[in-house]
């Protein structure tokens, strides 16, 4: 028998090297287009955080100054995520913008339906980088399937002309500015940056919680290359999002068999064909989770995969199979480990699976949180308040 | 028209004899001058890898192997039965993508559906039937879902919880501190002057013929719902 000299797998280091990447660097043809006169690049405003990408790349992730193009889901169904997101960035003092010159990327529609076309789609991208400009900041993409379609319609226009040229001429046609952002960056990906920043304001110990990720599959299955890894988090060998941020918080992070599998979401399915994204939710992952790891809690990073796992839970559990995880997104989870409340901030009465033992695991008085919130909603019906401020959800 | 033609897919079949094959060759045809075509078809080693990866797989008659070796071979036919029977099963994940020729299944179908809704193939307006209102909210109001939607006779297999947010809807929303989320019909406030552009956007790039296509009603509230505001924003812009 021949034993070769190979090294166990967890001995094995795995360093990308960009030089030996098998694809272009993008972001080259991006600049030499701009050269060309055929487009405006707007670069990533300093300071920024540096991080690497799959083939080892690296990728600018900004600061402060930042565009944030919500996701129509989360706004919709899960708005604490969105206004965890928000939260943070006004903890740290950073300079943000949140536009109402948006819309929708409408790829949510374009995967359901198919009733736009790569024009139309390309179109809508570029109107919203335009707006983003306009205002002096750069976008920062709150979901997945956007920040994934929009790296799609980056790709497509740099390598068809003739889709270029219909953009620009409507983009014309529309009085705005031709312009592509240097990079197409997702809000989880500013959390990673930021992950030791916010590890060292954190309140509540998380250092006794076990969680599993699911990986947004628009995140790192489109383009793959422009999604991030990192040695130290499953030897680069997958996407480090979301499981490095939950690390530093001091998080164990639970493997599972189906950590590749997709939510279920399906976009058509989660709105028309519900039976598919229920089954797949519960059998495919959330079950696998519980047999396998059983984690406090389920932690992604798109607005989709929060809804199919979560609200998947309820029929499941009349069926008698083993649910009953919670799902939070990361800016929920980095806020909550910041001290943030968790029904004015995180507005964790929109979820759907019981939260509260891991709330109590927590060491959260959940009830007591919940009387404040409903105080403050009483004032609103009275009229003694017109809306909740940011002032009211800190106090 | 799609069929009842049983389960499995019998993919040794045609299915579809009663059209004839110059019909099935110009919607294939038509599939492979999209400009992405040849960019996410290289051909099939039949490893299997897609499927494995698939999530319809595992619950429909549903093969992404299947929709690129069809394509690749040039199988009329069974393109024509993939386009009627199959495509509208899959869940645009792209977890195909980890296909080691290159090949995107997903892409493929998302080129397939553009041509079965451009051409008013039942299985499109299958697919679709209870998906207008959807369709109506983001090409109205730039927003694919919002929270307005949460009622308990849409989402009844999301238990009780959607009946309290349903109740308290509007002062929910109120009791969120950014202010653009303070909305119902939309997830955020969207100004006047984007919608326009949006409406705009669709206008220039031919959307509303594909609406047309598979749902006039609903192709003519959009029309008078765009119309009218932009005819209110100063534009004189039909749709017909």
């Amino acid at each position: 028998m021949i034993h070769l000299p190979i090294a166990k797998a967890k001995d094995r280091l795995f360093e990308a090297d960009p030089n030996n990447a098998p694809t272009e660097d993008l972001r080259d043809e991006i600049f030499q287009l701009e050269k060309e006169g055929e487009w405006i690049v707007q670069r990533v405003p300093e300071p920024y955080m540096e991080v690497k990408t799959k083939y080892g790349r690296i990728k600018k992730i900004p600061v402060e100054k930042t565009w944030h193009h919500k996701s129509c889901g989360q706004c919709g169904h899960i708005p604490g995520y969105s206004t965890s997101i928000f939260w943070l960035n006004r903890q740290f003092g950073l300079d943000y913008y949140d536009p109402t010159d948006q819309t929708s990327c409408t790829a949510w529609n374009y995967y359901a339906s198919a009733t736009s076309n790569p024009e139309a789609q390309a179109a809508v991208a570029l109107r919203n980088f335009a707006s983003a400009y306009e205002q002096g900041y750069f976008p920062l993409i709150h979901c997945g399937t956007s920040f994934g379609h929009y790296k799609e319609v980056r790709h497509a226009l740099v390598h068809q002309p003739e889709l270029r040229r219909k953009v620009r001429d409507i983009m014309k046609r529309l009085g705005k500015p031709f312009v592509i952002p240097e990079e197409i960056v997702h809000y989880s990906e500013w959390v990673l940056a930021m992950r030791h920043r916010i590890a060292e304001r954190q309140v509540i110990d998380m250092s006794h919680i076990t969680a599993t990720v699911h990986p947004a599959c628009h995140y790192h299955k489109l383009i793959e290359e422009d999604a991030i890894y990192d040695p130290e988090i499953y030897g680069a060998q997958r996407t480090a999002i979301v499981s490095a941020t939950l690390q530093a918080l001091g998080i164990t992070v639970g493997d599972y068999s189906s950590w590749f599998d997709c939510c279920g979401f399906g976009f058509r399915h989660i709105l028309v064909s519900r039976d598919f994204s229920r089954s797949f939710a519960v059998q495919r992952k959330i079950e696998v989770m519980k047999e396998e790891v059983n984690p406090d809690i389920v932690v992604t990073h798109d607005t989709g995969c929060v809804t199919t796992l979560d609200q998947s839970q309820f029929a499941g559990k009349a069926h008698g199979k083993k649910v009953g995880l919670p799902v939070l997104s990361d800016s929920q989870i980095a806020a909550l480990a910041m001290g943030a409340h968790p029904y004015k901030v995180l507005q964790l009465h929109w979820h759907n699976t019981d939260n509260k033992p891991f709330l109590e695991k927590l060491g959260i008085d959940h009830e007591k949180r919940w009387s404040e919130f409903q105080a403050a909603v009483e004032k609103i019906k009275s009229g003694e308040m017109e809306y909740l401020t940011w002032e009211d959800a800190d106090a | 028209m799609a069929k009842n033609i049983g389960y499995p897919l019998d993919l040794k079949m045609n299915h579809y004899a009663d059209v004839s094959y110059d019909e099935k060759e110009r919607l294939f045809e038509e599939v492979k001058a999209d400009e992405r075509y040849h960019h996410v078809l290289y051909g099939c080693y039949e490893c299997g890898i897609c499927v494995a990866s698939c999530p319809s797989a595992r619950f429909y008659d549903f093969n992404p192997r299947v929709i690129a070796q069809a394509l690749a071979r040039e199988d009329v036919d069974l393109v024509y039965t993939l386009m009627e029977d199959s495509i509208w099963d899959c869940s645009q994940c792209f977890s195909c993508d980890r296909c080691p020729r290159g090949n995107s299944p997903g892409q493929l179908i998302t080129i397939m559906r553009e041509v079965a809704v451009r051409n008013g193939l039942a299985s499109a307006k299958k697919a679709l039937e209870g998906y207008g209102r959807i369709i109506y909210k983001i090409m109205s109001t730039g927003s694919q879902v919002s929270p307005d939607m949460l009622q308990p006779n849409a989402f009844p297999d999301w238990g009780v919880h959607v009946n309290e947010i349903a109740e308290n809807l509007e002062l929910w929303r109120k009791a969120l501190p950014p202010e653009t989320l303070h909305t119902t019909e939309t997830g955020w406030t969207v100004s006047d002057k984007t919608i326009i552009e949006l409406y705009l956007i669709w206008h220039m790039t031919g959307v509303m013929d594909l609406i047309e296509g598979i749902d006039e009603g609903l192709f003519m509230i959009l029309v008078d719902v765009m119309e009218e505001r932009l005819e209110d924003a100063g534009y004189d812009i039909t749709f017909d």
